[in-house]
């Protein structure tokens, strides 16, 4: 009688059996740890030091233009580049310059003012301008340079790309397994066997959580070494939700999952939930951009809400007691999708 | 423990409109082989599937070792052991993995090392499973239904796949099961191991039982033991081959013919000379003794590999 004792307890037999899948399957560990790293190495270049970039503005033919390319390229943040007019429009439109200067007594402006960098290049060309036409300022204003961190995009993208990361290796890792056991009709043996269904569910739960912790730790020292992104927050706190993030998406994976019976369906379920969100949950910017009506359905989101809480604690140091509603939120889709899942689920 | 390991009365299983199991009755005292022979789709594994509760029946009653799987379940997955007939087991895990996951299931059971030597694949212990070979794989598969010295064991088509010598070594395994009192359901398309295995078989088609008996009853049933099959150009009347002595039955497969009689040293001669007064060559002659595979065949129009191929 050696049932229950030690290595031959069920649970940690089935346990081992996720982290041992997990490890042996070369892919998944690039989904989990590779995938992340790479897109906020790709994205973190793309987006590189904003703050220095000038802006480049072309200077059309006209009377003085030497005079007005010289104005120009005395201002801190303008390129002035001279062109004729056709050549300078073209530019315009491909988005290789914000704005044309055409040269004049009552110098005219082309610009699309819908573009934030066009609204900037107005204002810096209008003050470059209007001071070398001798314009002289009543006020002394002084500033000072900060950098602060937190500030920077790099700062923004990574919590989002945890989330991303958490979702899709929650979602696409727990419940592929689970159809593929059920394809191969394993789930069908499992379920001849005295095997305990709970046994089963919180192993899957165990490996997702030591696997998401891994995940968190990893991407986090990553983000330190390479981009110096820093946790305003408790780190713990960070962890914890990051892990409930992981627990909750695991039981909407577990839903997903429940009664897919091939990789086709499966997949499809798949991207449909996670494609949608990765566009509006604030990923890759804030979903604050999205229209106000539209507010309360992107807040009501589980991936909103695990990005939001991340941002919270890492760039504005926030604790759990400011975090009650994502935490609603989370625990509300957590707990949901894993009742309905134990209820739905199909062994056969 | 009950007399009886498994009791099945009036079982029917509908899915929609489809009747796959149309009251079917068993009764498989313990320490006994049954066999269920059936063509594809004739309510085989249905049948199989609800006695391991997989399935639940549309109506009847299941006892399984006594219990219902509405009042004992776990006690009785505790006392079962089942190979599916096509299991996908982790291919990244290992023989020894696998078969210890399974075993941490069951209160009681043989250690991982005497389930891998009753199924000879000790060396293959340390091996992934993605690595096995087809036969290696069905032995895994026994191997896993063992690991929990079950009372009552279900076999969907254990030797499918399986070399000769392999074949013959899972046949001691079930034998020795037996002389320790446990009880083995076997569904299989090899007459000649339902024969050698199985104390009762049972041939359902169609979701019913069409025939029912010990082995040597049911070849009995043909009504003759011998069989010669031949081709006769130009064909013989069957008005004139029902003569022959001892004659039981007569089937017709293309040209081939083939006679059941009972004594072929009183039949043959006869048979002979009745092609001799048509004017008649017998192509090919042979004789042999019936088997199953004649019982299934008479029972259902097919022979066993032709009711296998769907």
């Amino acid at each position: 009688m050696t049932g229950a004792a030690g290595w031959l307890n069920p649970l940690w037999q089935l346990f081992l059996m996720r982290l041992r899948t997990f490890r042996r399957e070369p892919s998944a560990t690039f989904w989990v740890f590779g995938f992340p790293l790479l897109m906020s190495v790709v994205l973190a270049l793309a987006f590189r030091n904003q703050a220095g970039t000038r802006l480049f503005v072309a200077v059309a033919d006209g009377p003085d233009r030497a005079a007005v390319v010289a104005a120009l390229s005395a201002s801190d943040g303008l390129g002035a580049t001279p062109m004729p007019l056709a050549e300078a429009r073209e530019a315009l439109r491909r988005g290789k310059v914000a704005l044309v200067v055409v040269p004049d007594a009552a110098p005219r402006l082309l610009l699309d003012p819908t573009q934030p960098d066009a609204r900037t290049a107005r204002l810096l060309v209008i003050d470059a301008l209007q001071r070398a036409a001798g314009r002289s300022d009543p006020r002394t204003l002084s500033e000072e340079r900060v950098t602060l961190p937190g500030t920077r995009y790099i700062d923004f993208l990574v919590p989002g790309l945890l989330g991303f990361g958490l979702m899709s290796s929650s979602i696409w890792g727990l419940g592929w397994a689970i159809v593929q056991m059920r394809m191969g009709k394993l789930l069908r043996r499992l379920a001849a066997t005295p095997m305990r269904r709970l046994d089963f569910l919180l192993a899957f739960a165990g490996g997702r959580l030591l696997l998401a912790l891994l995940e968190v730790l990893f991407f986090l020292g990553f983000a330190r070494l390479i981009f110096d992104v820093r946790v305003a927050g408790n780190p713990v706190t960070f962890v914890l939700w990051a892990l409930a993030g992981a627990l909750t998406f695991g039981g909407i994976s577990a839903l997903v999952a429940s009664r897919a019976q091939n990789s086709e369906t499966a997949s499809g379920l798949m991207n449909l939930v996670t494609l949608p969100m990765t566009v509006v949950s604030g990923v890759f910017f804030s979903a604050s951009h999205f229209p106000g009506w539209l507010q309360p359905v992107l807040r009501a989101l589980p991936l909103t809400a695990l990005i939001d809480g991340l941002r919270a604690i890492s760039i504005d140091g926030a604790g759990l007691g400011t975090l009650l509603f994502p935490a609603l939120v989370l625990g509300v889709w957590g707990a949901g999708s894993f009742v309905l899942a134990l209820r739905l689920f199909r062994w056969t | 423990m009950s007399e009886l390991a498994i009791e099945v009365e009036r079982l029917v299983k509908r899915f929609g409109d489809l009747v796959a199991v149309d009251g079917i009755d068993l009764s498989v005292p313990t320490g006994t082989c049954l066999g269920l022979l059936g063509p594809n789709g004739a309510g085989k594994t249905t049948t199989v599937e609800i006695l391991e509760g997989l399935q639940s029946a549309t109506s009847g009653t299941v006892r399984v070792l006594g219990r219902s799987w509405e009042d004992a379940p776990d006690d009785i997955r505790a006392r079962i052991g089942v190979t599916l007939q096509e299991t996908r087991f982790h291919e990244k895990l290992t023989v020894e993995e696998t078969l210890t996951l399974f075993r941490s299931f069951y209160p009681r059971g043989p250690s991982v090392e005497t389930a891998l030597a009753q199924v000879a694949l000790e060396e293959k212990r340390g091996a992934r499973v993605g690595t096995l070979s087809g036969g290696q794989k069905q032995r895994l598969a026994l191997a896993v239904g063992l690991v929990g010295d079950p009372e009552l064991l279900f076999l969907d088509e254990p030797t499918t796949g399986l070399d000769p010598v392999s074949r013959r070594g899972l046949w001691t395994l079930i034998e020795g099961l037996k002389g320790r009192g446990r009880t083995v359901l076997l569904t299989t398309h090899y007459m000649e191991e339902a024969a050698v295995l199985c104390d009762d078989i049972v041939i359902v088609d169609h979701g019913k039982v069409v025939a029912r008996g010990t082995p040597e009853a049911l070849v009995h049933s043909l009504g003759g033991e011998q069989l010669i099959e031949f081709v006769a150009r130009p064909p013989l009347p069957p008005e004139a081959l029902e003569r022959v002595p001892g004659f039981s039955a007569l089937r017709q497969r293309g040209e081939l013919v083939s006679l059941s009689v009972q004594a072929l040293h009183e039949a043959l001669p006869a048979l002979l000379r009745i092609a001799d007064e048509h004017r008649a060559e017998l192509v090919r002659l042979s004789t042999r003794a019936a088997t199953l595979d004649d019982v299934f065949l008479a029972l259902t129009g097919r022979t066993l590999a032709e009711a296998e191929q769907g």
